[in-house]
């Protein structure tokens, strides 16, 4: 197993490498500019200097050189750094990728939004899943039952309403006409006791809502066909000939099983729900990744769009990864080496 | 209610009334909602007009520009003129006198050399600053004493209020920005994203993209101001529900450039909770006419002065166009409040205001078909005029915005009555207006026959507007499409009127020769200007004392801005 991970990896490196030119080739060929949204009072010819200044003169091909080296030698160095509290020597003269808009190091950012996209999405996506769990199974035992209609029924509309209806619909009626929710994520909110605590579950409250019932829509009819599936296998009816209670038949031994398939579409969700975000973060101004992304496209500050495009291809492939390593832990039929 | 209850709001309501000043910080937090967030702090590396606003709060200039557009002394005395002395009868330096009790957030004193480093830091040639304009011609910065700034420009400037005055390019701090002259300017993250100012307020976290916490300056000039407290300026979302968010929910208190379709805005401000306000500037949103010819087939020469535009370039066309735009079905159905009637290229300030194209005011579809008649043009079997040939056919072209699609809609019908065939297209804003020479689809190339968008100049003098429409000034090939001179209109008599103009003191004089460029521009058919645009905003119906202002940062009297108990 670690030699297949080992092997998995090494073979990574070429696609990510391959992935970062493609992103890089297709921002450069992408007609936007730095200093399209300057007020046009500013002359022509200092435009010109700006884009000097942030190298846009140079070619394309030295541009993702330097690109490179920042953020494969030169960032990693800094963390390090960072973390370690030694200086590794000439940290001057180490450029780091820096956004254009903000003229501050990509990574610093991402860094100061990841808390926020973690707690909103991951929240959603734990909850997500812990909805769908129950939804699941009980769809598939009692199939055709009025649970299981009403159970398609929202995970229908969960899964074909877009979330910036939902989370429009939610603003309207509880910010709006109840004004019992905030409608603004405020970021810089600290969590000290049980009043701002209480804050933070109210102002999560809507964005987790929108995206959980997106999530739990989608995993909960993936796990209902998996355990229909299941359901009338021969171990099945062995289980059930040897006296297991029902309870056991269906959430030891089925639900196992069943999980199999589910538990790579959770892993492979992750990254997607993450880039996914990206609209309920505009709506609630959750100002994390996924904003901070648009607005990078927005600004044509394209470090921070590629670093961050970039680091978007290096989770879907980690987790692909973990998904494949985890079907072998839960399916022993499964072998790699 | 308790009597002392009544008694103590009644006490605290006359306080109000007689409007004796709070001490500082009395009022609290004041929540600001600007839909684009801030990125930097540093206005001089700013990427847009959201960063300057930021920065306002804590920056300052020597002087700024009210309401009206008049400027107002902030850091100087007294606004420097020829009459006091402060501007030379040569009209080549002008020197400010700092006041000498204004401190910097940290506590230490301002002086010229501060006022001197910061039009240093901007003119350094590799630091890519964005008002470097604003430094055109500036020969020397001296600080000929502690309190005492003069700048020499290389050649006489009748309007020498170009360096350090308005919100692009306040005074920053030496002692701050020392190591970060020229190529080393993006490596200070800390100074762009926390610098030291003499404004209200100073930084106490910056999120950049996300959220700017500050709290009042506590070396701030007037010991009684700012009112409030702290002040949180958030970004992020969209124009219409950053309103929502003031008007509605009443969750902030101040929200920026309100770019909503105006029935939505009414129905947000029936709420009650706010007050939508605006206010003019110079902006005019226009269509700018290509008087050359964009047709394809010319391949390299496209655009270019060499080849006239076949139809554009006949005046009759051009006034028959713009005869046959309703303005006011434009400004109702985009605009509101926000917007008013114009037929000038220069619609402030009031003195510069032509009045020799009103007739463009009352549109006229019979006068407009008649002129088009007269010059020959005539209608085809598809209703599309034409004449030797060429077809009325326009191919029209602006930013992707709902309210300039919807304009270019409402425009395309009233251009059908009279015989003119349009075809939209819209273009993503950041490639329209961005200066990327190998696309196709930039203001500059003009590979349409009409654009439309907006354009303004920075304060209350219009000498470097209208220069942009010198023959110099055209895009083409050769400068690698630089140039401001976008509809490509050329005249020896309005390049003379110019160079007067650089020579011109009399205040006058000045705005005779400003409506005189507007005039030749708009006979020429150069431009057909729509729409006088404000900026709107929205604020609590608790906050008093914003006077919303287009000549400067809106945030320009934060410092006087005050909650109502």
């Amino acid at each position: 197993m670690l030699s297949y991970t080992l092997r998995r990896l090494a073979f990574a490196v070429p696609t990510l490498l391959a992935i970062s030119f493609i992103v890089f080739a297709i921002l450069d060929l992408a007609p936007n500019d730095p200093t399209g949204s300057l007020p046009l009072t500013i002359p022509p010819e200092v435009r010109a200097d700006i884009r000097r200044q942030l190298g846009l003169d140079q070619p394309m091909p030295v541009r993702y050189l330097k690109w490179c080296v920042q953020f494969f030698w030169n960032e990693p160095l800094a963390l390090l750094e960072r973390w370690t509290g030694v200086s590794l020597g000439a940290a001057e003269g180490r450029l780091r990728v820096i956004s254009w808009s903000t003229r501050a190091p990509v990574l610093d950012l991402i860094v100061e939004r990841l808390p926020q996209t973690l707690w909103v999405i991951g929240m959603s996506y734990v909850i997500g899943v812990l909805i769908a769990l129950p939804i699941g199974v009980i769809s598939a035992y009692r199939q055709y039952s009025w649970f299981d209609q009403l159970g398609t029924f929202v995970s229908m509309v969960g899964y074909s309403v877009p979330t910036f209806f939902t989370g429009l619909l939610l603003i309207v009626a509880f910010s709006i006409k109840l004004q019992w929710l905030p409608s603004v994520y405020d970021t810089g909110h600290r969590v000290t006791d049980w009043d701002s605590f209480w804050f933070q579950v109210r102002q999560m409250l809507m964005p987790v809502a929108v995206l959980a019932l997106y999530n739990a829509a989608q995993i909960s009819r993936f796990l209902r066909a998996s355990m229909l599936d299941n359901m009338d296998q021969d171990y099945v009816r062995t289980a059930r000939a040897k006296g297991l209670r029902e309870r056991a038949v269906v959430w030891v031994h089925v639900l196992r099983n069943s999980l199999i398939p589910v538990v790579t579409v959770i892993a492979l969700g992750f990254p997607q729900a993450l880039g996914g975000a990206v609209i309920t973060e505009q709506i609630f101004r959750i100002n994390g990744i996924g904003q901070l992304l648009i607005q990078g496209v927005y600004s044509a500050d394209i470090p921070l769009v590629q670093t961050l495009t970039f680091l978007f291809a290096v989770m879907i492939v980690l987790f692909n990864l973990v998904a494949d390593l985890l079907y072998a832990v839960l399916d022993p039929r499964v072998r790699y080496d | 209610m308790r009597l002392e209850t009544i008694l103590a709001s009644a006490a605290a309501l006359s306080i109000a009334a007689t409007g004796a000043q709070a001490e500082r910080g009395a009022d609290g937090q004041l929540n600001l909602l600007y839909w684009q967030a801030a990125s930097i702090l540093n206005p001089y590396l700013s990427g847009g007009t959201k960063d300057l606003e930021a920065a306002s709060l804590i920056l300052d200039p020597l002087a700024n520009y009210d309401e009206a557009g008049n400027m107002v002394p902030v850091l100087v005395t007294e606004i420097p003129t020829i009459e006091n002395g402060g501007v030379s009868e040569d009209l080549t330096t002008i020197t400010w006198t700092l006041r000498d009790d204004i401190l910097w957030s940290d506590g230490t004193p301002l002086t010229a050399e501060d006022v001197k480093f910061s039009a240093e830091y901007c003119m350094h040639p590799d630091g890519g600053c964005n008002s470097a304009a604003k430094f055109t011609d500036v020969e020397s910065v001296e600080a000929v004493d502690v309190q005492t700034v003069r700048i020499t420009f290389s050649v006489p400037k009748p309007f020498p209020y170009g360096p350090l005055v308005g919100a692009m390019s306040p005074v920053i701090q030496r002692a701050q920005f020392a190591d970060c002259l020229g190529e080393k300017a993006t490596a200070c993250t800390e100074a762009n994203f926390n610098p030291i100012g003499t404004g209200p307020f100073r930084v106490t976290e910056f999120k950049a993209n996300d959220v700017v916490t500050l709290e009042a300056n506590p070396n701030y000039r007037d010991p009684d101001k700012p009112a409030f407290a702290t002040v949180v300026f958030k970004g992020g979302g969209d124009a219409a529900s950053a309103a929502r968010a003031v008007l509605e929910t009443g969750e902030f208190d101040y929200a920026w450039n309100l770019q909503v379709e105006p029935e939505i805005l009414d129905a947000m401000a029936a709420a009650g909770k706010g007050t939508v306000v605006s206010s003019f500037g110079p902006a005019v949103e226009r269509l700018v006419v290509n008087l050359s010819d964009p047709d394809p087939s010319l391949g390299e020469a496209r655009s270019t002065v060499a080849h006239p535009h076949p139809f554009l370039t006949d005046p009759a066309v051009t006034r028959a166009l713009s005869l046959a735009i309703d303005r006011q079905i434009l400004v109702d159905a985009g605009y509101g409040s926000a917007g008013k009637v114009t037929c000038n290229i220069l619609p402030a300030p009031e003195m510069m205001v032509s009045t020799a194209n009103d007739w463009c005011m009352t549109p006229d579809v019979d006068e407009a078909n008649r002129l088009l008649d007269e010059a020959g043009w005539v209608r085809g079997a598809d209703g599309v005029r034409e004449k030797d040939g060429v077809r009325l056919s326009i191919l029209f072209v602006s930013s992707v915005n709902s309210v300039r699609q919807g304009t270019q809609a409402l425009v395309k019908q009233m251009w059908q009555a009279i015989g003119v065939e349009t075809e939209l297209r819209s273009i993503d804003a950041s490639v329209f207006f961005g200066s990327d020479p190998s696309s196709p689809d930039t203001i500059q190339k003009f590979y349409a026959d009409i654009e439309m968008y907006t354009n303004t100049f920075d304060g209350t003098d219009p000498e470097k507007y209208m220069a942009n429409w010198q023959c110099g000034e055209i895009p083409s090939p050769e400068n690698q499409w630089v140039g401001s001179n976008i509809p490509r209109f050329c005249s020896e008599q309005y390049d003379a009127l110019v160079a007067e103009m650089g020579k011109t003191a009399s205040l006058e004089e000045r705005a005779a020769l400003a409506r005189r460029m507007n005039d030749l521009l708009i006979a020429a058919g150069a431009f057909i200007p729509l729409v006088h645009r404000g900026d709107v905003s929205a604020h609590a119906a608790s906050i008093r004392g914003v006077r919303m202002n287009s000549w400067d940062s809106e945030l320009w009297n934060v410092e006087d801005w005050t909650r109502a108990q």
